[in-house]
């Protein structure tokens, strides 16, 4: 078995068994370590210049890379004008080397600040080292082998579908260059370590934020339409447990979904 | 009218000696964990002072709490697109230095030190890092007691107001005053950290009010710090989440008051239901700055109008909670004597932990050698304070100086006429005089004087009851059908995490 059949064809289904059974584990199991592990409380001014361009910097390139994939069409079209395919390739280019400086700032700082030391863990810097090769390779392709958002339509894209299809075909990349290889190789690794790292934080973005209303009320249980019972005797409507909808208590939502300035949520539906 | 049930409290500043015995119960129930060392969700401050975190109150610095644009509600710190933008580092997010390095002693080195010349000595230690501080240079308390310091006490926000001579007078040796602020989170019906959660990690609960962090949901975006203007929403740098003052939720439904309250030697507190119509809370947030407490005070219902408890009834609040709210002597002091006042309620958030403002010694002067108190008539002696009334406006009142005066008016007069009563050496009518003048009639004097100094236990923290176990027997077995317990019920019912707590990777 060559090197290639072991690293780009049968690596990643591992890499993505691993990362969608043990996210799923993890996901029911263990909710509580679900966090961006946030250490602007500890140390601020560094943070600022590794963070902010990271970020930025990488979901950009990211979802780059998730237009391309998911439209290969609509960048070769977008490519078909040179101008506008330099203009793609120095915007990634800049993008990308954001991601690198607020990586390599973000390293410096986690190795120097006594108190974000305090609460780093060996998988954060395993973490750091993947996605500082995983910049740096793919910075390396964009710089010296050019057009890359050329042919990542042409040879990364149909590699991925071929492995979705479960039908994998390596030829599409096997002839990369090696640096070009090693992001792809590395790109699975980091999917295979991703439910065991902070990276989880990715799987839980705040996107209700957006249309909630800003307050929360979350009830037990409220019934506004049955008679409140006497004082003395057992009382039916107060703190407790979650009831289930749907019983006869036809108001139940009516008021449950209130849209008034408190948001008014039943725990049941509580995500 | 949709009427809600608030767990609520007032403090009754002119009580409290600042023994901080509330804060060590806190802090040995809540937060005696790793990560937690700095937080203080109990705190008591030095005013006039910096606090905790140092100038909390100072919004230019912090950005808590919301103001009003183009007449709606907006949070300073974030909102909507903000929200996102600035996730990844946030501007206004406090540092552990605002707050202080927690710290404990080298103690072992006491016994263990080999011997030698010196006495070993046990030197401070970071609980964050573990490493030596060589020099202490905040703490929980630094400016306990420093009222009147050119350090501290210069700095408080709330002096802005005041003219250059009143700030000078205010730091004259012979004027000196200060007073504790106690403080916990306010539990609000407008709360900003909730507003600020981008995860949706924080409610408050419908039954009663009390606000809380799903630990489970929490992501550690660290909004809710931001958020909150009274900086009462901590991040637990160990666990990545943020946490805050549960108000000792699992004692208050079995009955028992939260530590804070429990434990508090000048029996400064008052724990009670008070009802609020939930359809209001936009107007009242909406109020003018001025009017901002009496809008709040508008919202806040009488427990005894027969309308209002129908209204509570077809809400959904139990009638042992009507009657609870009836018997609650935060509703008496807020609402029914307007005596209590909430803390900066021009953060907007609608805090419901109220104070009773202290009632400091009025100016003294020496004039040949003795120690003259201004007599004069006594209402005339309020503007006469040590601390300006302007002050106290900025602390309590969002401005409005007319209403902490109404309240110090019917502290005096209260004392006054008691002073009539059971004394006898001030005469009884002009006692009556001043007690009409400040609005009050004999029966209220009577029961001010009394929820003020000799109410006992049970009428301080009047606790409804909760009836949990019954809630979850019927949910489980009851009117329900057959829900089967206790799997069914995991991190509902107060059996919380299956897993021990712990910082994820
Ligand atoms: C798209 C939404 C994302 C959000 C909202 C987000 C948010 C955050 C936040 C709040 C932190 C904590 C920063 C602090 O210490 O205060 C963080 C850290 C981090 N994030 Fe993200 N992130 C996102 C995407 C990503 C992506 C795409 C990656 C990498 C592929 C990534 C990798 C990291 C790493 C490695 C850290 C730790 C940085 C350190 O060493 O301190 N994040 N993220």
């Amino acid at each position: 078995m060559s090197s290639d059949v072991l690293f780009l064809q049968i690596f990643p289904y591992v890499a993505v068994t691993i990362m969608v059974v043990m996210g799923i584990y993890r996901n029911v199991n263990d909710r509580f370590t679900y966090s961006s592990l946030s250490s602007q409380f500890l140390e601020n001014g560094k943070l600022f210049w590794g963070s902010v361009p990271f970020h930025y910097g990488i979901i950009t390139v990211l979802v780059g890379h998730l237009i391309g994939f998911l439209i290969p069409t609509g960048v070769k079209a977008w490519n078909g004008v040179p101008v506008r395919l330099y203009v793609l390739e120095i915007t990634a280019l800049a993008f990308g080397l954001m991601a690198l400086i607020g990586l390599v700032t973000l390293a410096i700082r986690r190795l120097s600040d006594p108190r974000v030391q305090v609460v780093s863990t060996g998988m954060d810097f395993v973490l750091l080292l993947l996605l500082l090769v995983q910049t740096v390779t793919g910075l390396w392709t964009a710089v010296f082998y050019r057009w890359g958002s050329g042919w990542y339509v042409q040879a990364a894209v149909p590699y991925l579908y071929s492995l979705f299809a479960f039908k994998p075909q390596i030829g599409y990349v096997a002839g990369l260059p090696l640096v070009t290889k090693i992001h792809i190789i590395n790109f699975w690794a980091l999917c295979a370590i991703f439910p065991f790292t902070r990276l989880v934080h990715l799987v839980s973005l705040p996107f209700t934020y957006v249309t909630r209303p800003y307050q929360r009320v979350i009830w037990y249980r409220r019934d506004t339409n049955r008679p409140a019972p006497n004082p003395g005797t057992l009382p039916s409507v107060s703190q407790g447990a979650g009831v289930p909808t749907g019983l006869g208590h036809s108001d139940f939502y009516g008021r449950m979904t209130n849209t008034g300035w408190q948001g008014a949520i039943h725990k049941d539906a509580a995500v | 009218m949709d009427v809600r049930a608030q767990m609520s409290m007032v403090f009754h500043m002119d009580k409290c000696l600042g023994c901080h015995t509330c804060s060590i119960a806190c802090k040995n129930i809540c937060t005696d964990r790793k990560g937690a060392e700095y937080m203080w969700w109990n705190n008591v401050e030095t005013k006039p002072g910096t606090g905790y975190p140092t100038l909390w109150e100072d919004q230019d610095k912090y950005h808590g709490g919301w103001t009003l644009k183009n007449g709606q509600p907006r949070l300073r710190a974030t909102d909507k697109v903000r929200g996102f933008t600035n996730i990844f580092f946030q501007p206004y997010l406090p540092q552990l230095d605002d707050y202080y390095e927690p710290w404990t002693y080298r103690y072992e080195d006491l016994f263990d030190s080999p011997e030698g010349d010196d006495q070993p000595i046990a030197r401070p230690v970071s609980m964050v890092t573990g490493q030596n501080i060589d020099t202490i240079e905040a703490g929980p308390n630094w400016d306990d007691d420093m009222g009147g310091t050119p350090v501290y006490a210069e700095n408080d926000p709330n002096l802005r107001g005041l003219s250059p001579q009143e700030r000078e007078e205010l730091f004259e040796f012979q004027r000196l005053a200060f007073f504790y602020l106690p403080r916990i989170c306010n539990h609000c019906l407008n709360p900003g950290c909730v507003g600020a959660c981008p995860a949706g990690a924080i409610y408050k609960r419908g039954e009663d009010g009390i606000v809380l962090i799903s630990q489970d949901k929490c992501r550690g975006w660290r909004f809710c710090v931001s958020g909150c203007p009274y900086k009462k929403a901590y991040y637990n740098w160990n666990t990545g989440k943020s946490e805050k003052c549960i108000l000792c939720y699992p004692r208050l439904e079995s009955g028992q008051p939260p530590a804070c309250f429990h434990s508090c030697v000048g029996r400064i507190r008052y724990l009670g239901v008070v009802l609020y119509d939930a359809d209001r809370i936009e107007e009242a947030i909406k109020a003018p700055q001025g009017d901002l407490v009496e809008a709040q005070r508008r919202i806040i219902l009488d427990p005894h109008d027969p309308q209002v408890i129908a209204a509570a009834r077809a809400s959904g609040v139990p009638d042992d909670w009507i009657d609870s709210a009836q018997r609650s002597p935060v509703y008496r002091f807020v609402k029914k004597w307007r005596m209590a006042l909430p803390l900066h309620a021009e953060f907007r958030t609608l805090p419901m932990l109220f104070y009773v403002p202290p009632m400091l010694p009025v100016i003294a002067k020496i004039e040949g050698g003795t120690y003259e108190v201004s007599d004069g008539d006594i209402f005339g002696s309020l503007e006469q304070m040590r601390l300006p009334v302007r002050y106290l406006a900025s602390l309590l009142s969002a401005g409005n100086e007319e209403l902490v005066r109404e309240s110090m008016r019917k502290q005096y007069a209260v004392r006054f006429y008691m002073r009539a009563v059971k004394v006898g050496d001030v005469d009884k009518g002009r006692a009556e005089q001043i007690l009409k003048a400040a609005g009050l009639t004999a029966e209220e004097a009577q029961e001010i004087f009394y929820l003020s100094s000799l109410v006992m236990y049970n009428e301080r923290f009047v606790i409804p009851p909760y009836s949990r176990e019954y809630n979850i027997e019927v949910a489980e077995l009851g009117d329900v059908g057959h829900r089967t317990a206790p799997q069914t019920h995991k991190g509902e019912t107060g059996i919380g995490f299956r897993k021990p707590a712990r910082r994820g990777a």
